[in-house]
């Protein structure tokens, strides 16, 4: 369980997060969403007491994380599975981390085993493959049987094959009863794993509900009528109440009004329509029309290619 | 490649049930580990021996072997602190090591993952201060232990005696690594201050040797307030036997060395406010 109040944290004149409240629940994956700046990484970096809120307060099953009798029996987190002294083998990386909490020696050789890196035990990290280094950053999370566990991007750069490993193992920490907290600023990952959302643009929540309600509320079925007659129909659907956008030299992309609304005006008023069909728009929409507001950086679109 | 299966830590030894808290007792055998598991740190103990009792060997072989001085000449020298020369140049090395303990820890990125291990910082920082103060200060010793026995081979070459049992030589050359320490300890302060290896090393050796170059270009009526001061001639009096306390432009022995461990501990200071304080 992890509770964030009010979290806010100011870089100079930078907000980077602001008044965040939420509170991530054990025993589901959680995503943690939003464009690339949105305050993520440094909400999770608030959580470890990495950064110091500027204000609000933030505790990991109860009480701050400073006070974890043993940290990583509480938390077991991969922020940057970068953060490595690449000049240690993975072993001592492993045993050094494991001796500040008093885990046993055999704990480093179990869990190297359990995420495959036991035959590279005694190399050095540095010479370690993007995916090789995510899975050792996975070992140090892992090493204290935590409670809680958070990923920062964990599938940024892998292969397919990492990435459905992740992905699996995430859902069976969650399903073992654990709070798993995983961050992403894509909606298509999360769609695969996630089962409740929290939301950030900007540093502010955006929202937080489940993945279900998130698509329900923010996935607005449109239909597509194809049509010789695009003005005249279209004319007609706005004055029905309908939401009216062309899709193309022929089509019409209409929101507010059902498929037989639509199909009555046009038989009314004697319209010929060749084609109906509901489009359902994708999560990755649904997030990029709830966060185009928050994104800080823009891209320029190119001209001629504005839709 | 390993597949998980519905319980991630089955095939796992259940671990022990946790009592008490993390503390410094694991804080002290992970600090260890980093010094001893990677080859920047262990190379440059390694170097600091080689070059400071090198350096100390070279010299009293010179001395011993081309000096035009008589015995009883000799003899009237420091010989203590002559045969622990190499000490000028092994400080550097320390420094060195003292920068490398806690500034790769911010150029890799793993004080993120250290801290994500144990947040309480203190118990981090003071567990890695005292693994590099006890490692320096027995590499310290080892190079002037060295230094000093195999000067008074030179020496006795030509006739002259000296031991531990000579006035002050004891003092000096246990001096000698407890100086070699303090180079250590004042570099690991600015490390901690500074989170960047080349900027604490320049600084570290600013501070030990470039500024005792630039004061020879001071106004000599200047040098006699400045000179003992300067970190490295305060420092330098615990490895010596002979002193000129008495005539005010130097300390004693202690007193020379509570000015250079006042250095370090300032040093020190800082690093532990900035190491508590700002983000990590």
């Amino acid at each position: 369980m992890i509770e964030a109040v009010g979290l806010s944290k100011r870089y100079g004149d930078k907000l980077a997060v602001d008044q965040l409240s939420f509170s991530v629940k054990p025993g589901q994956v959680t995503g943690f969403l939003g464009p690339n700046g949105a305050g993520k990484s440094t909400t999770m970096r608030m959580i470890l007491g990495l950064d110091a809120p500027t204000s609000g307060t933030v505790t990991v099953n109860g009480k701050p994380f400073q006070q974890a009798a043993y940290p990583l029996r509480e938390v077991g987190a991969l922020l940057d599975a970068k953060a490595v002294h690449g000049g240690r083998s993975a072993y001592n990386h492993l045993l050094c981390l494991a001796q500040t909490n008093n885990l046993p020696k055999r704990r480093v050789d179990e869990v190297l085993a359990l995420v495959g890196l036991g035959a590279v035990a005694k190399k050095r990290s540095k010479g370690f493959s993007l995916g090789m280094g995510q899975r050792l950053g996975i070992a140090a999370a892992l090493l204290g049987d935590p409670k809680v566990l958070m990923f920062d991007e964990p599938v940024n750069g892998l292969d397919p094959e990492g990435i459905l490993w992740i992905r699996n193992l995430m859902k069976a920490l969650a399903a073992e009863g654990r709070t798993v907290f995983v961050s992403s600023h894509l909606m298509s990952e999360m769609e695969h794993t996630a089962d409740h959302l929290i939301v950030i643009g900007r540093g502010r929540l955006v929202a937080d509900c489940t993945v279900q309600e998130f698509i329900d509320n923010n996935s607005e079925l449109s239909i597509r009528v194809r049509t010789p007659q695009l003005e005249q129909l279209g004319a007609l659907l706005t004055a029905h109440g309908g939401g009216v956008r062309t899709d193309g030299e022929d089509a019409l992309l209409v929101t507010k009004l059902g498929m037989s609304e639509i199909g009555d005006v046009a038989f009314d008023n004697q319209i010929r329509v060749h084609e109906l069909s509901p489009i359902q728009a994708s999560l990755e929409q649904a997030f990029m029309e709830l966060t185009k507001d928050s994104v800080e950086y823009h891209a320029a679109v190119p001209a001629g290619k504005a839709a | 490649m390993t597949t998980v299966n519905d319980t991630v830590f089955a095939g796992l030894t259940p671990l022990p049930e946790a009592t008490g808290r993390a503390g410094f007792g694991g804080a002290l055998r992970s600090e260890w580990t980093k010094i001893r598991s990677v080859k920047s740190t262990v190379w440059t103990l390694t170097a600091a021996v080689v070059i400071g009792v090198g350096i100390s060997v070279l010299f009293s072989w010179g001395e011993a072997s081309h000096s035009k001085e008589s015995a009883a000449e000799l003899a009237q020298r420091d010989l203590v602190q002559h045969s622990m020369f190499g000490i000028m140049l092994g400080q550097l090395v320390m420094v060195v090591f003292g920068a490398l303990a806690v500034t790769t820890e911010y150029s890799t990125g793993m004080i993120r993952t250290s801290l994500a291990a144990q947040p309480r910082r203190l118990s981090v920082l003071f567990a890695k201060l005292a693994v590099v103060t006890l490692v320096s200060f027995v590499v310290g010793e080892v190079i002037s232990f060295a230094s000093f026995f195999i000067g008074n081979h030179f020496w006795a070459t030509r006739g002259v005696t000296v031991g531990l049992g000579t006035h002050g030589a004891l003092q000096a050359v246990i001096g000698g690594g407890l100086y070699l320490a303090g180079a250590a300890l004042l570099a690991f302060g600015i490390g901690t201050a500074l989170r960047h290896t080349a900027g604490t090393i320049t600084l570290g050796v600013a501070l030990l040797f470039v500024i005792n170059i630039m004061a020879n270009f001071m106004p000599s009526s200047w040098q006699d307030d400045i000179d003992k001061w300067l970190p490295a001639n305060a420092g330098s009096q615990v490895w010596a036997t002979q002193h000129t306390a008495d005539t005010g432009t130097a300390f004693g022995a202690w007193s020379g060395f509570a000015v250079y461990m006042g250095y370090a501990v300032i040093a020190l200071i800082v690093g532990l406010w900035v190491f508590k304080r700002r983000d990590a």
